[in-house]
């Protein structure tokens, strides 16, 4: 099995040994050698990049939409500077990506040469972990235990620093087969843990099921336990933004995505419960609001795989440290065995409850005749996609969680946005991704004029690979979020947040060589979106949008999950004293 | 409250504490056994300045050639809680491979060693050496003018031995920061 061959053949080699079907990247002095075997193969794919950032989106888009690792290719220096963004993206998401870098030769690390960076260094803090390959003999067996490490327990990225010397010398190429198993234990959960939670589970009067992406990343079949276990039990389900699609929006025990722009039933029932099972979630600010004033009632089980989750930020009474997947199916088998019992005349209450919550309507905003309002152009986005083989990437701000409230997923991976990290510039590289991975399905990025504008140029990409992604802008000439917390914390000075001269979107997707409509009216907007779906290839979609709309509800930074803001006119005067001094400092 | 759980329940799960609630800083000293490969001890370091932690000392040498083994022991301060998840953000790190806190785990030894440079003539520099003496410290370099000591102990021993000589011309001193092993077997 072991051949002899140059450091770049055996990049190549052990990509190809590994499944990867794709990698994205931007060749450089430090690379050559590698780009010179990508050039003579065809097993693997290479989609050129317009800047390295969107290579670790579009890497990040390809994994979170397929569960297997996205594969980036940068050169030394600048090359991999610019990756870092993406990888603290795919840090904080837990996303598997593998990036190779290349790095100025062994021997004048060190000398400040061109295009020389401290790479490891840079990117130390922003991998699960990286490496410096200085011997040609060692390049295989690490690029395989990278991907180990970006897949195994809790994902995340990777990056293997390559220097040229070592692509051009030969080395001993060893296949996946020989490395060293996994030398980390996967946690095995606790038992007892497990029994006092089916035992709670009996028990609970007022019981919600907290979701996250930990269930996505466990893969399929957590996904799959959840439903059947949610469905047996009738337990409400709510979800972080990372986690929707897990459970189905079409389900009958779906009550919304939680937390600061979460739903109002399912923040409440949140605040209320009297069993917290948090499935793969690491209650994020964005999620707790006020720590001190978290469901106050509840006892609290948390499943995750990464021990460092646990009791982080909210302290649990049953923590259990374990694949999400392995742990429900283990649940279920010991509910069964009793029995499958539950507190059936506190459920009822309890969703009777949740009913009360549900019927304040807490989406509902005041739509327009005259001017589209964000919240529709997403309603009518919902109504003419829903049921396709869709995918759907965001931006980062006010159309990011409208996008999360208004659009419903039916199943995992079918969702990919910027949540821990909040990158503007996510959703259009994160997009070519998905589509290179599903190139017969409709890819969406719901963005905001802002967030689209800083990687507009991986358009370029787009159109190159022919994949025919959906770009669906809502303009409000305005960095939306930014404007609505200035109106809410900094007295309606409204300092840098809004856009002049923004680029005329059609000509623009023009010049890019795909289509482009802009469309400002509301009777027109159902014809546009229809023509952006069935346009062949790639389209800008420009919706002008009221310009002023704030996103609600929300929880104001510094109150608890039962203080919430809505859209309606009784909160309005509310706002401007929305957010007190200790809450103000919080983002 | 009808799910209400004792307090306590769990006191075998590694993930509870004593008084998880408690915020009084405890001082704790751990071991860990790395793999010694370049950019361990930066990870683990960058770990405590990225996250806000903190070190009081740090010692970190080979112990295993062949096992491509070292041991850090570092001594750090903080809460209960915070404590735990330095323990639990250590063994994330894909390197490490053990994690011991060895002021939990029973009673452990800690040693520490420091060089002292006193200066001085006449009777300040007698007394240095009789304070050495009580210290059972080594005179390792001595001139007509100074002595170089030479002590071992815990670190309180070092600073009480250090706050002793500072009057009598200490010029300056060189710690290595504890080195710790459990005691028994």
């Amino acid at each position: 099995m072991s051949q002899v061959m140059t450091g770049a053949r055996m990049v190549v080699e052990a990509l190809r040994d590994q499944g990867v079907d794709t990698v994205f990247g931007y060749p450089g002095g430090a690379v050559l050698p590698i780009y010179d075997e990508i050039f003579q193969q065809n097993d693997i794919r290479h989609i050129l990049v317009r800047h390295e950032q969107g290579a670790v989106h579009m890497a990040e888009g390809y994994a979170r939409s397929t569960g297997k690792p996205g594969v980036v290719l940068v050169t030394s220096g600048p090359g991999a500077t610019n990756a870092v963004t993406g990888l603290t993206d795919a840090l904080m998401d837990s996303i598997p990506v593998v990036v190779l870098s290349g790095q100025v030769p062994t021997f004048m690390i060190g000398t400040d040469g061109f295009q020389e960076a401290d790479t490891v260094g840079i990117t130390r803090p922003c991998t699960k972990h990286n490496w410096l390959v200085k011997d040609t003999d060692k390049l295989a067996a690490t690029i395989h235990r990278a991907f180990q490490v970006a897949t195994g327990g809790r994902p995340g990225p990777v990056l293997i620093d390559i220097p040229k010397d070592v692509q051009f010398a030969t080395g001993t190429y060893q296949g996946p087969q020989a490395a060293a198993p996994d030398p980390r234990v996967r946690p095995v959960p606790d038992p007892a843990m497990i029994e006092r939670l089916v035992d709670l589970i009996a028990r609970a009067e007022r019981p919600v099921l907290y979701t996250g992406g930990g269930v996505i990343n466990s893969g399929p079949e957590a996904s799959r336990l959840l439903r059947a276990f949610a469905d047996a039990s009738g337990f409400p389900v709510t979800s972080t933004l990372m986690g929707l699609g897990a459970y189905p929006a079409s389900g009958k025990n779906w009550i919304g995505m939680l937390g600061m722009h979460g739903l109002y039933e399912a923040n409440m029932a949140m605040h209320g419960c009297d069993l917290m099972i948090a499935l793969g979630a690491r209650f994020d600010d964005r999620i707790t609001g006020r720590v001190a004033d978290f469901s106050p009632g509840s006892v609290k089980a948390h499943v995750d795989i990464d021990r460092s989750s646990v009791n982080k930020v909210i302290r649990v009474d049953v923590p259990i440290i374990g694949d999400v997947g392995e742990v429900l199916a283990e649940v279920l088998r010991l509910w069964t065995e009793r029995g499958r019992p539950v507190n059936r005349e506190g459920l009822a209450a309890w969703w009777q409850q949740i009913e009360g919550w549900r019927a304040k309507d807490c989406l509902s905003f005041r739509n327009s005749t005259t001017i589209i309002k964000p919240q529709h152009a997403l309603q009518r986005l919902e109504a003419l996609t829903r049921g396709m083989d869709r995918y759907v990437t965001t931006e980062v701000g006010q159309h990011q969680m409208w996008a999360a409230q208004f659009l419903g997923f039916d199943e995992p991976n079918r969702w990919m946005t910027s949540g821990g990290l909040g990158t503007m510039g996510y959703g259009l590289p994160a997009s070519v991704g998905v589509q290179v991975a599903h190139p017969e399905s409709l890819v969406i990025n719901v963005a905001g004029d802002a967030s689209w504008l800083m990687n507009m140029q991986e358009m370029g990409t787009a159109v190159q690979f022919r994949a025919p992604v959906k770009q669906f802008i809502l303009n409000n000439e305005r960095l939306g979020m930014v404007r609505q917390w200035q109106q809410l914390l900094h007295g309606e000075r409204y300092s840098q947040s809004w856009s002049e001269s923004l680029p005329d979107f059609v000509k623009l997707a023009e010049a890019f060589g795909c289509a482009g409509r802009q469309v400002k009216d509301p009777a027109d907007l159902d014809d546009a979106i229809r023509e952006m779906i069935e346009y062949d290839g790639p389209f800008i979609l420009d919706v002008l949008v009221e310009r002023h709309e704030n996103c609600f509800p929300m929880i104001p930074s510094g109150k608890p999950h039962n203080e919430m803001l809505f859209g309606d006119s009784e909160a309005a005067e509310d706002i401007g004293t929305a957010i007190k001094s200790d809450g103000a400092v919080l983002v | 409250m009808t799910l209400t759980i004792e307090k306590g329940a769990s006191s075998h799960s590694a993930y509870d504490l004593r008084d998880p609630h408690s915020q009084i800083e405890e001082r704790h000293t751990l071991a860990l056994l790395v793999e010694n490969e370049p950019g361990t001890l930066a990870r683990v370091i960058g770990l405590f300045s990225g996250r806000g932690y903190n070190i009081d000392s740090l010692t970190v040498a080979e112990v295993d050639h062949t096992g491509h083994r070292s041991r850090i022991t570092l001594v750090t301060r903080g809460t209960p809680a915070v404590i735990e998840q330095i323990k639990a953000q250590l063994g994330r790190i894909v390197p490490v491979h053990e994690v011991h806190d060895l002021t939990v785990e029973g009673p452990a030894v800690e040693r520490e060693l420091g060089l002292f440079k006193v200066a001085g003539k006449g009777d300040r520099r007698v007394e240095a050496l009789r304070i050495a003496e009580i210290f059972r410290a080594k005179v390792v370099d001595s001139t007509l003018e100074s002595f170089v000591f030479e002590i071992t102990g815990s670190p309180e021993k070092i600073d009480a031995f250090a706050e002793l000589v500072r009057p009598l011309g200490l010029l300056e001193m060189a710690r290595t920061g504890v080195a710790a092993l459990p005691r028994g077997v």
